[in-house]
């Protein structure tokens, strides 16, 4: 393998003259290749593994599945419900994350930039299970009154129908939960791109006598663009497959379209929650749930490959 | 020259992490090892492997404590992954014992022969604790129920503290008008199996759901995760009711169930009555102590509603040092002693007399092979 | 009113005119502090109107503030600089939006760990002691003891072991995506399959690893290297997605100057590309050792509880931080009391962060030491 690879680079002159320095390469360019085959090695292994354990639950009949309906009406619910909660959080956390990074690079005070970046990577240390404490304790009890409001006010849109969970423990606050634990994740790898820009772009936009947005539109979004992406989808993994903090804050319950009341449950938290006791036929079933996950998780990763396949040719990186 | 400076600070705080980490201790009490010996009897050593039921993980921790106090040269340790990984590692030979919320069933109980010699495994009802049924009603510290309104107020017929249904059976009360939120768990739970196994057999008219470890879905309300998880969410909510193991409730109010023609408080000795007054289960082995309950009993002063949380060890053992050790800590979990650390740590029902005889009795019958 | 306007400065060139027309086209200093000022105080009233908070009273006014100032700026100085004014508000808004929640979740870890962040906890395990102890604890007749210092020593293992694995497969995987692949099939597939792998869950992650080593050495094989394989399925996607990013974006300049010099190509990979994206890097991996430090669900299959301490992650079971943090809140050592076993969770929660606080500074000096002199800020 590792010949084919070597044999793709340009010929030069100089490389007859050092012999150690091509041994060199050749080792280095196989490492990297082995390094990526043994990612798609253990891959394959986790999905074979996933595969084996699901199958006792599409092999059984479907009146011995959870809700006795088999394993779709089982399943299906959760796929919807794990979707909404990771929606909610893109939708609040991008547009938020990248205003942050922009603000770190190219708006705070560099004696500002420095903390605030260095205090964001470290909420991304935080465990999930102190999140999850946090998000009943203070935040849901503090969206109760917004609950209550728009149950009142904004009733007539499904997803706010009444009446409003009265603990705040309800999908919309899973969402927001997900959303700031994802935050950091966004504006840590936006921010690290946002600050590679190369400078003579910037400063020719602001020379025609671009103003500091046209600046950062011209040059530093489209440069950044594959990037953010990257990240969002980095996040999107993150909050698809979160499972801690989605079980303490989540009064979880059967699906339903408002997200203000308790109800409604992620794949992710279903079999966080129910593992410890699960064996036989149940404990394969949860494996199924999150093998569809996985499958999840690839549907979205292709979604996204098409959008950036289509900006591609409008990337300023190389 | 910052750079270096930089490299200073760093050397220093990773000397200082350094040092912080390498001068830890692990007598965290401040005790030398007791070298005192009880009556388990000393001389055994080695590791002894445990997985199971979260439930005892606070009893465990008393238990491990001193009998590892009476056997300096034996460790017991435990994972609270949950009762049904413990069940599972145990059949598949992953644990030398384990902690259960539920009996082996007949398909795992044959697997545990693979592993645990003709006889299979059998139980020792280790850890006995009554679930209370916990309420949050400013001034109010105990409601009369029996178990058809305890059944009507969790599946949501009963809305409101005073329905009449509570009234009738608590004329001395006054009951408010706050509206009845009900709180379970959202974990699978041995717990919850409990719970629901006495709604089934007090109310099977109310109780139509299946009985399992998960709440049913159709009767979904507010929930929580863990026993800690519903007790916060009960005391945080005026006119909220839950379940919950009796050690762990605090100052909630509960209800005294109807057994029948009284109320019965929940307790240590109405919860061993309880579990003595149970039936055997079945096609075990001779000595297995694996019990169903009389949830519908009418004896009088007997708690209906209790969590028996076993241990789990096999009959036969590959080597003499796992059986003799596996017997000590046995014998030293039914022991009063054991027992009663149980109780001052986890606020659990000791074993009674009877019981215990019993449980040495099966634990006599472990043996090695070959 | 125009007529006079515009033939004033013809008739009479005073300077004072002049100077208006200079500035004819930038909103006064006073302008947006005063569209501030109206904002909150509209937004007060407003509030009031619906049923007066805190919270209500913060967003009518930002809101407001957006809309009024964009168009004050639009109006005076034109719709372009209105858009650029518009951001910027948005940004400074994002900004305190973020940062509110975070300082929310700072705040309370601070308030509920730093009570029981003491010696005891920082220097001694949970061994011996038991819910006696801390009923004791709470009756007041003695300190409440027993600590974390056990989890410290597994999750500094567990992570070094994942960290030493994860780090150089991901960082080669990323090279051989961006320097040797070329678009060809492979690398394509690999970057897929790696996005995909971000998906995997972590328990997973974790029964997988379980599985693995359930094969080798028997069933309900645990120690701590389990884990750290477990972790290192998980944080193998986090490592090469960033690194990727960053590598991507060292400008082709760099290379072809440092192939025109004759350099190789390893060579010019180790001692460009990677210098020049080091603090991407390795603030990438600080980001991947924060994400799987917290994983608490793959390590209850793969490393087992421990209330003692284990250096060795190749025998024995071990405890980590999350482990210990998730059990103290959820079985309390004593039922009965449970306010020490929380204290000592906020507390080993701190200990946590700090100890990501340390890596993301040893990740900083770390690139600043391999970094170009150049770096931007």
């Amino acid at each position: 393998m590792s010949t084919t690879v070597t044999t793709k680079e340009p010929a030069s002159g100089i490389r007859r003259a050092a012999a150690g320095g091509q041994a060199g390469d050749s080792v280095f360019s196989a490492l990297s290749l082995g390094a990526g085959v043994l990612i798609l090695a253990v891959l394959a292994a986790v999905a074979v593994f996933l595969s084996l354990q699901a199958l006792p639950t599409f092999r059984a009949p479907a009146e011995e599945i959870s809700g006795g309906a088999g394993f779709f009406s089982y399943i299906w619910p959760l796929v919807i419900g794990t979707v909404v909660a990771a929606l909610i959080a893109l939708v609040i956390a991008t547009p938020l994350g990248i205003l942050v990074a922009l603000y770190i690079s190219h708006y705070a005070p560099a004696r500002i930039a420095k903390p605030v970046g260095y205090i964001i990577d470290l909420l991304a240390a935080i465990p999930s299970v102190v999140y999850g404490a946090w998000g009943t304790t203070v935040l849901a009890s503090s969206l109760v009154p917004f609950y209550t409001w728009a149950a009142e006010h904004l009733g007539f849109i499904p997803i706010f129908s009444g009446p409003a969970s009265q603990t705040g423990k309800t999908m919309f606050t899973a969402g927001i939960v997900l959303a700031i634990m994802v935050l950091p994740i966004i504006t840590a790898m936006s921010r690290e791109i946002f600050i590679q820009t190369p400078k003579l772009h910037e400063e020719a936009a602001l020379a025609l006598g671009a103003t500091r947005w046209e600046m950062i539109r011209m040059t530093v979004l489209p440069f950044a663009r594959p990037g953010i992406i990257s990240s969002v989808m980095l996040a999107l993994g993150r909050a698809l497959g979160e499972t801690m903090a989605v079980a303490l804050v989540l009064s979880s319950g059967p699906l339903m379209a408002s997200l203000i009341q308790s109800g409604n449950q992620t794949i992710a938290a279903e079999i966080a929650l129910n593992f410890p006791e699960a064996y036989g036929l149940r404990l394969s079933e949860l494996i199924a749930a999150g093998l569809i996950l996985f499958l999840i998780t690839l549907v979205v990763n292709m979604i996204a490959r098409a959008i950036i396949a289509r900006y591609k040719e409008f990337s300023g990186a190389n | 020259m910052k750079a270096s400076q930089f490299g200073r600070s760093a050397a220093v705080l990773t000397i200082g992490a350094l040092a912080l980490t390498a001068c830890g201790s692990d007598n965290a009490t401040g005790e030398a090892t007791s070298g005192e010996t009880s009556a388990a009897g000393a001389g055994v050593s080695g590791t002894l492997t445990g997985i199971g039921a979260s439930s005892q993980q606070a009893a465990m921790t008393a238990w491990q404590n001193g009998f590892q106090g009476a056997n300096p040269e034996a460790q017991v340790q435990y994972s609270p992954d949950g009762s049904g990984a413990g069940r599972e590692a145990f059949t598949a030979g992953g644990a030398d014992f384990a902690g259960t919320d539920a009996y082996l069933d007949e398909e795992e109980y044959e697997a545990s022969k693979e592993v645990c010699g003709p006889d299979g495994g059998f139980h020792i009802p280790a850890y006995i604790s009554p679930i209370a049924v916990a309420f949050n009603l400013p001034g109010l510290d105990t409601v009369n129920m029996d178990g058809e309104t305890i059944a009507q107020v969790f599946t949501g017929e009963i809305t409101t503290w005073n329905d009449p249904a509570i009234a009738e059976q608590n004329p001395d009360a006054e009951l408010p008008d706050t509206p009845i939120t009900v709180v379970h768990r959202n974990d699978e739970s041995g717990t919850t199996e409990n719970f629901q196994e006495y709604l089934a057999a007090a109310a099977p008219e109310v109780w139509t759901a299946e009985v399992s470890g998960n709440w049913p879905s159709q009767w979904a309300s507010e929930n929580n995760k863990g026993t800690a998880g519903v007790v916060s969410s009960t005391s945080s909510t005026e006119g909220a009711i839950t379940y919950a193991d009796a050690s762990a409730i605090g100052d909630l109010g509960t209800v005294a169930v109807g057994v029948g023609e009284e109320y019965v408080e929940y307790s240590s000795e109405a919860a061993a009555k309880a579990v003595e007054t149970s039936t055997p289960v079945e096609g075990r082995a001779e000595y297995d102590m694996a019990m169903d309950l009389e949830r519908d009993t009418t004896e009088s002063g007997s708690y209906p509603i209790v969590l028996v949380s076993y241990h789990l060890f096999c009959s036969q053992y590959d080597s003499q040092e796992t059986a003799d050790l596996a017997k000590a800590f046995g014998e030293y979990v039914i022991s009063e002693e054991g027992q009663q650390a149980a109780a001052d740590s986890a606020g659990s029902a000791p074993m009674s007399e009877n019981l215990r005889t019993s449980a040495q009795e099966a634990l006599g019958n472990i043996t090695a092979a070959g | 009113m125009f007529n006079t306007a515009s033939s004033a400065p013809v008739a009479t060139p005073s300077s004072g005119a002049r100077k208006a027309r200079l500035t004819s086209n930038q909103r006064p200093k006073w302008l947006v502090p005063a569209v501030g000022v109206a904002s909150i105080v509209v937004g007060a009233a407003l509030s009031a109107l619906v049923g007066f908070n805190v919270a209500l009273w913060a967003v009518f006014a930002a809101v407001l503030f957006l809309v009024a100032a964009t168009l004050a700026v639009s109006l005076v100085e034109g719709p372009r600089n209105g858009a650029d004014s518009l951001v910027t508000y948005l940004v400074y808004t994002a900004f305190v939006l973020a940062v509110v929640p975070l300082i929310s979740v700072i705040w309370t870890v601070l308030a509920n760990g730093l009570p029981g962040l003491n010696a005891n906890l920082l220097l001694t395990s949970m061994n011996g002691v038991t819910g006696a102890t801390d009923n004791a604890a709470v009756a007041g007749e003695a300190p409440v003891l027993g600590g974390a210092y056990h989890a410290i020593v597994g999750t500094v293992s567990i992570t070094f072991w994942a960290t030493l694995m994860s780090v150089p497969i991901g960082l080669l995987t990323a090279i051989y995506l961006v320097e040797y692949s070329k678009g060809a099939w492979l690398g394509r597939s690999i970057t897929f399959f790696v996005d995909v792998m971000t998906g995997i869950p972590s328990i997973v992650a974790g029964l997988f690893a379980a599985a693995l080593f359930g094969l080798l050495f028997g069933p309900s094989t645990r120690f701590g290297f389990v884990a750290a394989v477990a972790l290192t399925v998980l944080m193998i996607p986090t490592v090469v997605k960033n690194t990727e990013e960053m590598l991507k974006i060292v400008p082709n300049e760099l290379r072809e100057a440092s192939y025109a010099l004759g350099v190789r190509k390893w060579r010019t990979i180790t001692k460009v590309v990677i210098p020049t994206a080091i603090s991407g890097i390795a603030s990438g991996v600080t980001l991947a050792i924060a994400r799987v430090i917290g994983e608490t669900a793959p390590l209850l299959v793969t490393a087992g509880f421990a209330t003692s301490i284990n250096w060795n992650s190749f025998s024995g079971w071990m405890t980590t931080l999350p482990t210990y943090i998730y059990y103290q809140i959820l079985t309390p050592t004593s039922p009965t009391n449970p306010d020490p076993s929380l204290q000592r969770a906020w507390a080993a929660a701190l200990i946590l962060i700090v100890i990501v606080m340390l890596l993301n500074l040893i990740a900083r000096l770390v690139a600043r030491a391999f970094a170009p002199k150049t770096a931007g800020r």
